[in-house]
């Protein structure tokens, strides 16, 4: 390992994480602007053209507000939650395909940060972690309605990682790797997993809602019920935190769904355009970021359309309907790999 | 070379979490410490070359387990003054039961020879391929029963958190 792949690795996860948060930035003011459309009004406007200094504004706002933290809480975890929560959020990002490799005198360079070959484990590790820091954080408030947010936002979690899993382990079966990048590449020009797997991409993206606590699945930051959830005591940054850190979930998710089930940086007729190597990589990668921020576009389409679950139909949804369906697929998807293998 | 630091920090932490368990008078900062412990360990997994192992640990044990003692933990409430406070009687029984688990675990390690350890580099049996194919071709049996037997303990637990039905 010589130093220039050190550095050039170091390069590549500070870009990546630039991205990410600049990325999930702008998604609050997409977030706004979305809304205004469907609500048929016009959304932020006023800070810079077309609201698009809304996103600075509303991150100087949250630094100077006052910083306020309730005399009974448990000092050490209360600052960990946000912290954990933000952290966690952004370890994903190291083991997704962003691209092809770039060819630059004679070398190849990945752009993956690092192609391990557990890939989608690695993934769900980071998922199952994921909620420690919002368990801490609503523990460590001393309020009754955080700790419920918390138990909430913990249950659903742990509820909804089941289905998940099965849903992938469909797709591992089928393609046989748990490596993310050769998962992509197994998709090549328009073999998207989708069209082979319907099922568990459908179980996957209701999950991935679930996950990222987003509506229809917010139970767990319900304001009609319990005020503001597990972050009902955090002020400041630290709220900006826990807000943020949806944010860039949800660009983590879009990702993943987007590598998984919608060939990553493949698109259609890219052996047919006579490009270079470095030419589709490029492309390849402008092609996965519009994937993305369609995905990230549904997922603000379906909060602003769909109405909040009640908790025992979460419950009911999660271990009655999806967690028997992915376990159907998965029979299914062995029935049919088996059939294959003796015909 | 780096490897080795990376042992020695990894087990400082892991130690000193196990360690922390037991001192820490907040039961919830025992579970958080125990959960940090398991992180480690599963570093040491990784530098054994077991990534599947490792990952799997944390996905098992952080993941899952330690996710629902927080929950317990948090849903009793465990007070500081109430749980830390035994009678001496128990205090004692504590104590000598220690010492003799203690005694026990070192006459098992004096009488055990340590075997000759394989190279976890070069045997590669920790990646997820290799270790399948001794699952799944040597130790199918064992597996498949292994299978039966957490099956049958997820029925009972549905059964026994089933109130109404006999």
């Amino acid at each position: 390992m010589s130093i220039f792949f050190i550095l050039y690795k170091l390069i590549l996860a500070s870009v990546i994480l630039l991205v990410s948060l600049v990325i999930a930035m702008y998604s609050t003011l997409i977030e706004r602007k979305v809304a205004g459309f469907f609500q048929d009004r016009l959304g932020p406007n006023r800070a810079g053209v077309y609201g698009i200094l809304q996103p600075l504004a509303d991150g100087l706002k949250l630094f100077f507000k006052e910083e306020f933290m309730p005399n009974t809480a448990d000092k050490f975890l209360y600052i960990l939650g946000p912290s954990l929560t933000m952290m966690v959020a952004l370890l994903t990002s190291a083991v997704i395909p962003w691209g092809d490799s770039l060819v630059i005198g004679g070398t190849d360079y990945s752009l993956q940060i690092a192609d391990i070959n557990i890939g989608v484990l690695y993934v769900f590790a980071i998922i199952s972690v994921g909620v420690y820091g919002i368990m801490i954080g609503g523990w460590a408030s001393n309020n009754k309605y955080a700790l419920m947010g918390a138990v909430r936002a913990a249950s659903q979690m742990i509820s909804y990682e089941l289905a998940m899993g099965m849903a992938i382990i469909a797709l591992v079966m089928m393609s046989g790797t748990l490596s993310l990048n050769e998962m992509v590449q197994q998709q090549h020009g328009f073999h998207w997993n989708v069209f082979y797997q319907p099922f568990a991409f459908v179980i996957f993206i209701i999950c991935a809602f679930a996950e990222c606590n987003r509506s229809p699945f917010d139970l767990p930051e319900c304001e009609t019920e319990l005020i503001g959830g597990y972050h009902t005591e955090y002020s400041s940054m630290k709220l900006g935190f826990y807000l943020f850190a949806e944010y860039i979930n949800m660009f983590i998710s879009s990702a993943m769904i987007s590598a998984l089930f919608f060939g990553g940086y493949n698109f259609p007729f890219m052996d047919d355009l006579g490009l270079s190597h470095n030419a589709l990589t490029i492309i390849g990668t402008l092609v996965f970021f519009v994937k993305i921020t369609f995905f990230g576009f549904v997922f603000m389409w379906i909060r602003w359309t769909l109405p909040r679950f009640r908790y025992d139909q979460l419950m009911r949804l999660g271990w009655k309907a999806l967690l028997p369906l992915a376990i159907l697929n998965v029979i299914i998807t062995g029935i049919v790999i088996m059939i294959q293998n003796h015909v | 070379m780096f490897s080795e630091y990376l042992f020695f920090i990894i087990s400082i932490a892991a130690i000193y979490s196990a360690l922390m368990v037991l001192i820490s008078k907040k039961p919830i900062h025992s579970v958080l410490y125990l959960t940090l412990c398991f992180f480690a360990i599963a570093g040491h997994y990784i530098l054994l070359n077991a990534q599947f192992l490792a990952v799997v640990h944390i996905i098992v044990y952080a993941g899952a387990i330690m996710v629902l003692f927080l929950f317990t933990v948090m849903l009793l409430n465990l007070n500081i003054e109430n749980d830390f406070k035994k009678p001496r009687l128990i205090k004692f029984a504590a104590v000598i039961s220690g010492s003799i688990f203690f005694l026990l675990m070192i006459a098992v390690l004096k009488s055990y020879d340590i075997a000759i350890v394989q190279n976890p580099a070069l045997t590669q049996i920790g990646l997820v391929k290799n270790l399948g194919n001794v699952l799944f071709k040597d130790y199918l049996l064992p597996f498949e029963i292994t299978s039966i037997l957490f099956l049958a303990a997820m029925v009972g637990a549905v059964m026994i958190g089933k109130k109404d039905i006999y």
